[in-house]
């Protein structure tokens, strides 16, 4: 039998390889956004389990606003990556410091 | 010993393996290819724990939408791999210990005695003829809808948003201005000359 518990862990190393894929990925802006993809889905992962355990069909529902907000923010994160590279012609992070100069 | 356990462990493994694969590989190209592998599994996984509706849609948003864009965003830009892979190995003591010690604190907090099976209880097994797509239906358009709404009206922001952010204007194209139209004076367009009416010859 699967305990609700497994579920929780996998979410949790879900987020815990995501966190550090944020860590490692520094220089690459992609990566990083696909990092955050993966946080999400681990947190969606958290939802379904809870919802399937306690019986309860809004933590589905919050899943489905959730892959909502996430598509939206992929698609408007990728704009300003796209504008980023026009401008800078690059998309090192280390690379995007003219507010400091 | 019934099947499921066995799905979900072979179903975690590949989900766990696709993920470390994500964030370790050089090409950014294979790591959204492996992002693609990660969502399909945890697609699987959702569907043992019978959300089947987000399942089917975590492939058609993600895997149909959301990847697709990545990958053209990916191939569309011309990035250097060696110097986006610089400071891996720096930054891997520090992000595997914060990671590490996170992933202690979460199973303490998470695990089999504060969520384990004689604290939850069994979940309730549906019938064949359930459908999970219409419970989440008749949840969604009743007690949803105004949040439903917002939603919508989120991803029309979104479509304007990323058309406008990326929309290049051409110096050679012909447009209107409808700020500059509606700014217009009567003085800038006509001009009352007086002059004296010149006498018949």
């Amino acid at each position: 039998m699967i305990e609700l518990s497994d579920f929780l862990i996998l979410g949790a190393i879900l987020f815990c390889i995501s966190l550090a894929g944020i860590f490692l990925n520094r220089k690459n802006i992609i990566i990083i956004l696909m990092s955050i993809e993966l946080m999400l889905l681990a947190v969606n992962m958290n939802f379904v389990a809870f919802s399937h355990y306690l019986g309860n069909v809004d933590g589905q529902i919050f899943v489905f606003f959730i892959l909502t907000v996430a598509a939206a923010e992929a698609a408007i994160g990728l704009a300003i990556l796209i504008l980023l590279f026009r401008t800078k012609r690059t998309i090192n992070v280390d690379r995007l410091d003219s507010l400091k100069h | 010993m019934s099947i499921e356990p066995i799905l979900f462990y072979i179903f975690s493994t590949i989900l766990v393996l696709a993920s470390v694969a994500v964030v370790t590989v050089r090409n950014p190209v294979y790591a959204a290819l492996c992002l693609v592998l990660a969502f399909f599994t945890c697609a699987a996984v959702w569907l043992l724990l019978e959300a089947e509706f987000l399942a089917l849609v975590l492939i058609l948003v993600y895997v149909g939408a959301v990847m697709v864009l990545f990958l053209f965003v990916i191939m569309m830009l011309d990035i250097n791999l060696v110097r986006s892979k610089e400071g891996f190995i720096k930054y891997l003591p520090a992000g595997g210990f914060v990671a590490i010690l996170i992933l202690i604190e979460m199973c303490v907090v998470l695990g089999p005695e504060n969520f384990g099976i004689e604290i939850t209880g069994e979940p309730l097994k549906h019938a064949a003829d359930y459908s999970n797509t219409k419970e989440l239906g008749v949840t969604l358009y009743t007690q949803y809808a105004y949040p439903f709404e917002i939603a919508g009206a989120l991803l029309l922001l979104a479509i304007v948003a990323a058309i406008t952010l990326t929309m290049r204007r051409r110096p050679d194209s012909k447009y209107q201005d409808p700020a500059e139209q509606v700014s217009v004076r009567r003085d800038d367009r006509v001009r009352i000359v007086k002059m004296a009416a010149e006498k018949k010859q």
